[in-house]
């Protein structure tokens, strides 16, 4: 893609980015309000149904969900360096603001009545990550087998030890895996069920047989 | 080499976990566990979610720019600098990538059977992951100095249950992240000194 924007038009990319990463907290969901007002509807550099798109996308490609969007806006409207622009202005701020704490906190931290609030801000961390657990559980297809993948994933980290990314790629190759049986089971149904319309009540029957034995090999 | 870790570390995060945000956090967690020399306690780290979670900007970002400034301060203000920038483009690295090579063909991209399969295991892991880092939180914030009669029966561990309590339903109504930290910073105040 080798979109040439005018040197304002980049600027103004970088600027809306620049906003968003300034004025969005906690980022990834709570920024898609404000980016598709300010790049679909004020804008017109994508369409709201783009948008959709961005955040089915952003959920199947590694990394944060608000580099993601910045990344393919910037990359719709000017190229490889609107996408650099855009990436860029939504992590500046982040990365100002951050340091600029991270000086002040090492320098308060040890004072008793901010390790107090500490100890408190700790405990409403916790909170946090509760929410954010159920959300995640509620949002997940509740199935058999990824209530096993789910398990499986809690105990090898909390319990056995086992680091994050070996978990990771175990899972995927789990879900690849069953997906591409389940994949192939299906195709042989819809074969057996074609046959079927052109078959008798009897072979009907034997067709699901063929099934269930499948089932059960699997 | 302090800095190339730093990067590599953050490389590999941002490469492997799917939905930013929290879904990252466990394998954050691990990583700052696995590296002993960072000098990164869990409860430290635990604060820098709160921090993360109060200013501005995507959380993953944040949580990467803080880890990476803390590392590199111990060489100096330069080294804040250019630990949090190692960090942080590690982090943002891999998806600036992936999304550079993959935004002509996302609908294929998207709809290919490996990229399904592949996330419907990754899905339900994350729960499971969201899960351990959870326990792992609990664990250090309610009970510091590890599981004990004497750690339960305390007036701060019954204080700390109330006030974890109180802000989970504050959470669970989707009462901002930072009102919510802002009452547990006056309370967890309120309560030192209570205990003190």
């Amino acid at each position: 893609m080798s979109k040439k924007c005018s040197f304002k038009e980049y600027l103004e990319l970088f600027g809306v980015f620049l906003r968003i990463g300034a004025f969005t907290f906690g980022g990834g969901y709570a920024m898609i309000p404000l980016l598709q007002r300010e790049v679909a509807q004020k804008r017109s550099w994508i369409t709201d149904e783009d948008m959709l798109e961005i955040i089915a996308i952003a959920e199947s490609t590694p990394g944060p969900i608000a580099i993601n969007a910045a990344t393919f806006i910037g990359l719709r409207k000017g190229g490889v360096l609107g996408s650099t622009l855009a990436t860029l202005g939504v992590v500046l701020p982040s990365y100002l603001i951050i340091i600029a704490l991270s000086f002040v906190i090492n320098e308060v931290n040890d004072i008793k009545p901010v390790q107090y609030a500490f100890e408190g801000i700790r405990v409403g961390v916790l909170a946090l990550v509760l929410k954010a657990f159920i959300n995640m559980y509620k949002q997940f297809k509740k199935y058999l087998f990824s209530y096993i993948v789910a398990a499986a994933a809690f105990v090898l980290v909390a319990f056995l030890g086992v680091s994050v990314l070996p978990v990771i790629i175990l899972c995927a190759a789990a879900g690849l895996t069953y997906t591409l049986v389940k994949n192939k089971r299906s195709a042989k149904k819809s074969v057996a069920d074609q046959q079927a319309v052109n078959t008798d009540d009897k072979s009907v029957a034997d067709q699901q047989a063929d099934n269930t034995d499948d089932k059960e090999v699997q | 080499m302090e800095f190339l870790e730093l990067f590599l570390t953050f490389f590999k995060i941002g490469a492997f976990t799917f939905g930013g945000g929290y879904a990252m956090l466990p394998f954050i967690q691990s990583e700052v566990a696995a590296h002993t020399a960072w000098g990164i306690s869990g409860e430290e780290l635990i604060n820098f979610i709160a921090i993360s979670e109060s200013t501005p900007g995507p959380f993953a970002i944040n949580m990467a720019t803080y880890i990476g400034s803390t590392v590199g301060g111990s060489y100096g203000l330069w080294g804040n600098f250019l630990g949090a920038l190692c960090a942080t483009l590690g982090v943002v690295l891999p998806s600036f990538i992936v999304i550079i090579i993959v935004a002509r063909l996302y609908d294929k991209f998207r709809k290919s059977t490996v990229i399904q399969g592949c996330m419907a295991g990754l899905k339900p892991a994350v729960v499971g992951l969201i899960g351990a880092a959870l326990l792992s939180i609990a664990t250090t914030v309610l009970f510091p100095a590890g599981l004990s009669l004497d750690a339960v029966l305390n007036l701060k561990f019954a204080l700390s249950l109330l006030l974890f309590g109180g802000m989970a339903v504050l959470a669970i109504k989707k009462v901002h992240p930072m009102i919510i930290i802002g009452i547990s910073a006056a309370l967890g105040i309120g309560m030192g000194y209570l205990c003190a």
